[in-house]
């Protein structure tokens, strides 16, 4: 049996991963979050819900998502065989419309006529804004003002989508502030609105729900694998900001003991500068934020940090809590890429595959660069390619001094 | 998590003060500032000011770069503390310089849990205890989160202040009942601090199911904002709570903190005079 069995039976109770996660909110919210982990537990082994999940994921997001060969990169790089697990591909552009796919569900069985969202990059504000669209449901985004200016696109998608917009304006302006605002309104509307959160964190039951969602990836990507490589890889790749998308990835591996996983943080101007949004990488100390305990970037009088990033989604002071513990029990190995070697896979898998990633996937594909070089090209690595760029040309554009 | 030994609560300064409340009929008056707002030079002649004016409990809030179940008011008054790196370690000191005036009027510190869990729990609440704080209200460490922390607050006369919601059921109140100390903090409505309206009656209702549980003063706060709204719910109530109304005086004051104890007492006062001369229909 795998040594890390005890990780699948996670979290507990009271949705703590070790000494991780949690449920640390004021008061008022404590009732909705109790009600919320009463509807999910109802469903979750219910065939007719995951009947129904199932069937929204094939025939409106489009999975399974392709796992691609990524053969002429792999062979520039001269090592390991990189496979790319295409979650670009889906409707609305990255991994992020699993989960709210699922949670859009819980929000319909729930009765709640609204839903609201925090975004970074802007890849969850339309992936909730798409399903809030899809079922009728009132839709309200918070989106840190400084993200608002460097992801216009995405914004300009959820105005067209129905959704409201509204510009964070306190604090760092980034993500972690929108989360703010938003627990904000659902404490304010908790009786008619549902919040979809958008990552691994956030109080118990949100880590684990968004988890289950968002292990769709992997679950597809380990069949893919024995269909396609003939055996499960030897490594995998995944960025992580809050960490959905590589939890999505990993979950489902987690008893494959052989199959070893890194977790790519932003390195954002170097993690040695203090200027960064790697938490796990900079060992930062334990501290609570969004209602669950974690490592998170904070000073000495225990206040947040604030973080630096390229990429907006990644752009968070802490993590997912189940991260927080895979690092602690050595399942997961968390390293970071920096801005300058983000833009460098950025730019190259655009060139050489004809495949425009996220600058969030693009730290995935940074390290996977680096990691291939060591390995031989007998070995297997799968990246998840967790969105597709589109939405960061303007960044990119910026940098090469053009402007639109 | 049990409560602490007779003797230690008796010595309480928050029990005490509720107590000789309780005996003379009036509901306490518990007014919040944040520490270190506009500037930390000026945090210890505000507290005296809250005293002069008719304050029986003082809550000091503790800032913080997330305060998430803050409205803009005392979002923006963290962000003047925070300004002049007001940290927690300074909060302490502040008590501590209050003390060596007041040794009576119980202080009570508010704020979210990250300050503490990075100082370290055991030497906050030495140095707490030591600085001569009776109480602690960590917005986002409800009772089944407080785990450990809670007794080892008690073990240094610190009280567990927790609140109750209008959303919280009533196995959930009784729970939160059982757990808390000195006294609890009703949040009157749904949403941050500095919120609209509040209903005086709906919270009375509110107040009267949570008396069949609990002997502990139970304390309203969000919404209370002059006399008049002090009055309906001190009716209620065995105190009100006033946060953002005095934070908002203290912010259009930044600028001549000199005349900010003044303001804070007028409307102290004025709250005071309404709690204690109001007479029940």
């Amino acid at each position: 049996m795998s040594r890390f069995h005890d990780l699948t039976q996670l979290p507990d109770a009271r949705g703590h991963f070790g000494p991780y996660g949690g449920r640390f909110v004021s008061e008022t919210l404590s009732f909705a979050l109790e009600e919320l982990e009463n509807i999910y537990a109802s469903l979750k082994n219910d065939p007719e819900f995951q009947a129904e999940f199932d069937r929204d994921l094939t025939h409106y997001v489009g999975r399974p998502s392709p796992l691609y060969h990524a053969e002429r990169w792999s062979r520039e790089i001269g090592g390991a065989q990189i496979w790319l697990k295409r979650e670009d591909l889906n409707h609305t552009g990255a991994h992020k419309v699993n989960n709210t796919i699922g949670q859009a569900l819980l929000a319909k069985k729930s009765g709640k006529p609204r839903v609201i969202a925090e975004t970074g990059a802007g890849q969850h504000g339309v992936a909730t804004a798409t399903v809030a669209a899809r079922l009728g449901l009132k839709c309200e985004i918070y989106m840190g003002a400084e993200d608002v200016e460097r992801q216009k696109l995405n914004v300009y998608r959820m105005h067209l989508l129905g959704a409201k917009v509204v510009p964070v304006e306190s604090g760092s302006r980034t993500l972690k502030d929108a989360m703010n605002e938003a627990l904000r309104d659902w404490v304010t509307n908790v009786d008619d609105t549902f919040y979809i959160i958008g990552t691994v964190a956030g109080p118990h039951p949100y880590p684990m729900l968004v988890r289950d969602f968002s292990a769709i990836v992997g679950r597809e990507a380990r069949r893919q694998s024995l269909e396609q490589i003939g055996r499960l890889p030897d490594a995998l790749v995944a960025c992580v900001g809050g960490g959905s998308n590589a939890m999505g990835l990993f979950y489902p591996f987690v008893e494959d003991d052989d199959v070893i996983m890194y977790g790519v943080e932003a390195g954002g101007e170097g993690v040695a500068t203090g200027r960064h949004a790697a938490p796990l990488t900079a060992n930062a100390p334990r501290g609570v934020l969004h209602g669950n305990r974690t490592y998170l970037m904070s000073d000495e009088g225990g206040q947040v940090a604030d973080t630096q990033s390229i990429s907006a989604g990644l752009d968070y002071p802490g993590v997912g809590p189940e991260h927080a513990l895979w690092k602690d029990v050595g399942r997961v190995r968390y390293v970071a890429a920096d801005d300058d070697e983000v833009l460098a896979a950025f730019r190259e898998l655009t060139l050489v595959e004809g495949i425009m990633p996220a600058l969030e996937s693009a730290h995935a594909l940074a390290h996977a660069k680096k990691l291939a070089g060591e390995m031989s090209s007998d070995q297997h690595i799968v990246v998840n390619l967790s969105g597709r760029g589109d939405k960061d040309i303007h960044t990119v554009a910026k940098l090469d001094g053009i402007e639109f | 998590m049990n409560r602490t030994v007779s003797n230690r609560i008796e010595q309480n300064r928050i029990d005490q003060r509720f107590a000789a409340l309780k005996a003379q009929g009036r509901t306490a008056l518990i007014p919040y500032i944040t520490a270190g707002d506009p500037a930390p030079a000026h945090t210890v002649d505000f507290m005296h000011a809250c005293v002069e004016a008719g304050a029986d409990v003082l809550e000091l809030g503790v800032p913080f770069s997330d305060p998430m179940a803050d409205g803009p008011v005392i979002q923006k008054a963290c962000e003047r503390a925070l300004v002049h790196g007001t940290r927690l370690q300074h909060v302490l000191e502040m008590v501590a310089e209050f003390r060596q005036r007041d040794s009576e009027t119980p202080v009570v510190l508010m704020g979210y849990l990250n300050p503490i869990e990075r100082m370290g729990y055991d030497i906050f609440t030495r140095q707490a205890q030591v600085s001569g704080v009776d109480g602690v209200l960590v917005v986002d460490m409800p009772p089944e989160e407080a785990g450990d922390n809670a007794a080892l607050f008690a073990e240094h006369g610190l009280q567990s202040i927790f609140l109750l919601a209008p959303t919280t059921s009533e196995a959930r109140a009784k729970a939160i009942c059982e757990h808390g100390e000195g006294y609890l903090y009703y949040v009157s409505l749904k949403g941050v601090t500095g919120a609209a309206t509040l209903d005086a009656d709906a919270v009375g209702a509110q107040l009267s199911k949570l008396r069949r549980v609990t002997e502990l003063p139970l304390c309203v706060g969000f919404g209370i904002r002059d006399g008049a709204t002090a009055a309906a719910i001190g009716r209620v109530a065995d105190g009100v709570i006033v946060g953002s109304a005095l934070v908002g005086r203290i912010a259009e004051r930044a600028d001549d903190p000199a005349s900010i104890p003044a303001a804070l007492k007028s409307i102290l006062g004025e709250m005071r005079e309404a709690l204690d001369h109001d007479v029940p229909s």
